[in-house]
């Protein structure tokens, strides 16, 4: 086992399926990224979407100035990061969510389509990580 | 301006919780899905503990009549299996493979200034602006 983190992983965990508690709480609605994402581009402009990804990237902010610099990827081919990025964008909008509103608020909906959903992209993404890492030795 | 408010803590508290859990670091992501490699098991405790967290927040959330700033919530309905599903789910995994991002790990990254977590981000954009044209909405 590497670089096994249960604490902080599952601390961190709790974190994430409480805001999306809040969000439905405050707002009615779910916390998928993916959705909030590609939202953003529909008119009327939806503000609240630009919220919580403004969130997030505050975030991000205070997680910079507050710890050691974030791990990089370094190295890591753009071109691959260019395939990667459409491929995540194109599938999470053809399939209606992510780790987040399939994963985190589906599985906690208790939905059958999030868990068929679940489990595909599990299978898929460990067979990506595989030919990625033992078969074309891309850095990672 | 509360349900603004709200949208903002909810991704900053969301945000903090991708950091903390290691879900932002692409390394262990990868690690996570290496399971014939070097197989990092931290990315269960993530997904055991937001879970656990929603199953039993929503469950109390949703016998409320409705949310506090808004009138509804907003709730999927569908309850089929059907392809675009599992194939969208299939291309999404295998990107998040490719680099180690899903989508908000990818946008909070982006505050770490780095090439590859812009290119993923604009990439991602793109990726559902090209779906949203080729699948017109109903």
């Amino acid at each position: 086992m590497h670089d096994f983190t249960p604490v902080p992983a599952l601390i961190g965990g709790v974190l994430i399926g409480l805001a999306s508690v809040w969000l439905l709480a405050a707002n009615g609605r779910i916390a998928g990224i993916s959705n909030i994402l590609h939202g953003l581009f529909e008119l009327p402009f939806p503000a609240w979407r630009a919220w919580f990804i403004g969130g997030l990237l505050v975030a991000g902010v205070a997680w910079q100035l507050a710890t050691r610099p974030a791990p990089l990827h370094e190295g890591f081919p753009l071109g691959w990061a260019a395939a990667a990025g459409l491929l995540v964008g194109f599938g999470t909008r053809l399939g209606s969510g992510c780790t987040s509103g399939h994963g985190v608020c589906g599985l906690g909906r208790l939905s059958a389509r999030s868990l068929v959903a679940v489990v595909t992209f599990m299978v898929t993404g460990t067979i990506a990580v595989y030919v990625m890492r033992h078969v074309l030795k891309v850095a990672s | 301006m509360m349900k603004h408010l709200a949208a903002g803590t909810a991704g900053l508290v969301f945000g903090i919780g991708l950091w903390v859990s290691g879900m932002a670091n692409p390394r262990k992501v990868i690690g996570f899905l290496d399971v014939t490699g070097a197989w990092d098991a931290s990315l269960a405790f993530v997904m055991g503990g937001s879970v656990v967290a929603t199953l039993a927040g929503f469950r109390i959330v949703t016998r409320r009549a409705k949310p506090l700033f808004v009138d509804r919530f907003h709730l999927p309905t569908r309850k089929d299996i059907d392809l675009p599903l599992v194939a969208g789910a299939a291309l999404f995994g295998v990107g998040w493979g490719i680099a180690g991002y899903c989508p908000g790990p990818g946008l909070t990254a982006l505050t770490t200034l780095s090439a590859e977590a812009l290119v993923f981000v604009a990439a991602m954009i793109a990726g559902g602006l090209l779906q949203r044209a080729l699948f017109k909405p109903a």
